[in-house]
């Protein structure tokens, strides 16, 4: 069997699985599941900038804010449903993605300096928030949480169920974006970039302009993970979804996952909520509840991958199941 | 608003931005020799001013004593941390470095989070009370003292690159890798003594800011973005630029402080921190790559 053969029926049989799951499992399940796939998701999402075009970004919180408050702020003030909001998001994030990506590239920002700038954006707009009342400020902005009985999709209220359904929609949409997307001309013009700039310039590839492509993709991407996110949660603070830390968790996964493949995000997603759920039910058993627990277990996860596995662990996994050429 | 007022404010913002930058020079030194950017600085900050509360609590050492011990294990602990963990990641890709230590940093403060819990520590010592007067203008006995510690040890690792012989052969390194490799010079051993050198620069910052402010372990995270900023204004990798970057955002704060909302303080500092990378990227006193 060929390796892309092989990889077509594992994938087949991971969305029957996936599909099927919330007929089989509980709600503790299913609102890990939908946790799992939107660190998926998100991680997708950034994976374009750095796994693709090698643009390293640490402010990612930014567009999963900018697009949670823009739909939740429309739904809040107006009354106007996600479905319209969604787009007001793409926009604000491709906008801000845009302006960062024009200025960072255009005056020849890279590597460690990118990450910083990037770092600060979202500082920046954290703080900002925090003094916009018409928003919330720092107390957040609350949408009504309705009776969630039936699925309600044009206003995306509804069960687990169908959040978890919108959910799996999504990752998959993604999944099928990141493989086109790797097969097409930009993808290998960026990933030409990310192995070499000055190379790819030579032979006349317009870096900057695939370097705003890669940006625009993943700001857009990353939005409808914070419309997702707004609807879902209900509730929005600046310090939470803007701080660093939450940029830091969006990009856990891919890298423990593997940076630049289709399953590394969804990989790392998975091992890592399930491994730090686990911890979080192992603590509450043990009865102690000391905060910060997870984190450092984060912390040596990302450790041990980058110290000995650098290309994360899926690909030594792909290779076991045969869906590499040799 | 009195230009009295404007004046008091403006000196304790400046001995404060001493203060910052000393705990950017040791980021600056890092970063000038090794290349790699330490993305757990504020982290380490931070540890350094629990240590400095529990000597105080322990043992009734005042910071400005515990200097010593906290600055001798932070070397140490650096050393340590550069020659196991980071030597093995100088020929990897920037991305894997950063990757690295932003685990480092996250272990941090977060153990520092399960040892502490999320409550403010400070230490209270009689003269954080005193001040002098000069005319109208009262200048902290605490922060005077604090700034001029940051002053005396910046000092010190000035002369200990111009003048000893260690100190120019982490600089030789600094300027040409492969040359000071060449010339037989011990690179891993001198980067690790490098980073051990900027850690008990930090060391001696966090002490002396325990003075000034209460620690919580969420500072971690945000002095290591002010340890960024200072030295990417003032300019990475440079050493005078590092003390200009501090002195800068120090008054710039303090006066955004008093002149707009305290909480937004930050914010100028963050749109200061991206004019410069655009439109200066090498810092104020940097030179350009």
């Amino acid at each position: 069997m060929s390796p892309e053969r092989r990889a077509a029926i594992l994938l087949a049989l991971l969305v029957v699985v996936l599909v099927a799951l919330p007929w089989v499992a509980g709600s503790y399940v299913l609102s890990v599941a939908t946790l799992i796939l939107f660190f998926a998701f998100t991680g997708q999402a950034w994976n374009v900038m750095m796994g693709f075009a090698g643009q390293l970004s640490l402010g990612h919180s930014l567009y999963v804010g900018l697009g949670a408050y823009a739909a939740a702020g429309l739904f809040f003030h107006y009354g106007i449903g996600p479905w319209a909001g969604i787009w007001l998001a793409i926009a604000v994030c491709v906008a801000a993605g845009a302006v960062i990506g024009f200025l960072a590239f255009r005056f020849g920002i890279s590597g460690v300096y990118f990450a910083l700038l990037t770092i600060a954006f979202a500082e920046f707009t954290r703080i900002g928030f925090d003094h916009l009342q018409w928003l919330g400020g720092p107390g957040g902005l609350f949408i009504k949480v309705e009776q969630r009985e039936s699925w309600d999709l044009l206003n995306l209220r509804g069960t687990p169920r169908m959040f978890y359904y919108v959910m799996l929609a999504l990752t998959a949409a993604a999944f099928a974006l990141c493989a086109w997307l790797l097969r097409s001309r930009a993808g290998y013009y960026w990933q030409a970039i990310r192995e070499n700039e000055e190379a790819a310039q030579a032979l006349g590839i317009n870096t900057f302009r695939w370097k705003m492509l890669a940006v625009v993709i993943s700001a857009a991407m990353t939005a409808l993970s914070g419309v997702f996110f707004a609807f879902y949660y209900n509730n929005l603070f600046p310090e939470q979804i803007f701080h660093i830390s939450r940029s830091i968790e969006i990009i856990l996964g891919p890298i423990i996952g593997g940076l630049g493949t289709l399953f590394g995000p969804i990989l790392g997603a998975a091992v890592l909520t399930i491994l730090a759920d686990g911890i979080t039910e192992l603590m509450a058993l043990a009865g102690l509840e000391i905060p910060g627990v997870k984190q450092v277990f984060y912390g040596l996860c990302l450790l041990g991958v980058v110290m000995f596995l650098p290309h994360g662990i899926w690909p030594p996994i792909a290779r076991r199941l045969g869906l590499t050429r040799r | 608003m009195t230009p009295d007022l404007i004046a008091n404010v403006v000196i304790a913002g400046l001995l404060t931005g001493l203060v910052y930058g000393l705990m950017a020079l040791g980021l600056s030194v890092i970063f000038g020799v090794v290349r790699v950017v330490n993305f757990a600085h504020g982290e380490m900050m931070t540890i350094a001013m629990y240590a400095a509360v529990l000597l105080f609590g322990a043992l009734g050492l005042d910071p400005l004593l515990a200097v010593v011990p906290v600055a001798v294990a932070f070397f140490g602990l650096g050393y340590a941390l550069q020659s196991t963990l980071i030597n093995p990641f100088i020929t990897r890709p920037e991305h894997s470095q950063f990757m690295l230590l932003v685990a480092v940093a996250l272990i941090m403060v977060n153990a520092l989070l399960m040892t502490f819990g999320p409550d403010a520590r400070s230490v209270q010592v009689d003269y954080q009370l005193e001040s002098y007067a000069i005319g109208p203008i009262l200048i902290d006995k605490a922060r005077l003292l604090a700034a001029g510690m940051a002053v005396a040890t910046s000092a010190a690792l000035f002369a200990f690159f111009r003048l000893t012989l260690v100190g120019k052969a982490i600089r030789a390194c600094a300027d040409n890798h492969l040359g000071a490799q060449v010339v037989g010079l011990n690179v891993k051993r001198l980067y690790a003594l490098t980073f051990g050198v900027g850690s008990a620069c930090v060391a001696v910052a966090g002490c002396m800011m325990i003075l000034l402010v209460d620690v919580t372990p969420v500072l971690g995270p945000a002095y290591t973005l002010l340890a960024f900023v200072i030295v990417i204004v003032g300019g990475l990798g440079s050493m005078p630029g590092a003390l200009l970057g501090g002195v800068l955002i120090g008054v710039s704060e303090a006066l955004a402080g008093l002149l707009i909302v305290p909480s937004a303080k930050s914010m100028f500092s963050f749109a200061l921190l991206i004019l410069v990378l655009l439109f200066r990227p090498q810092g104020l006193l940097g030179k350009r790559t």
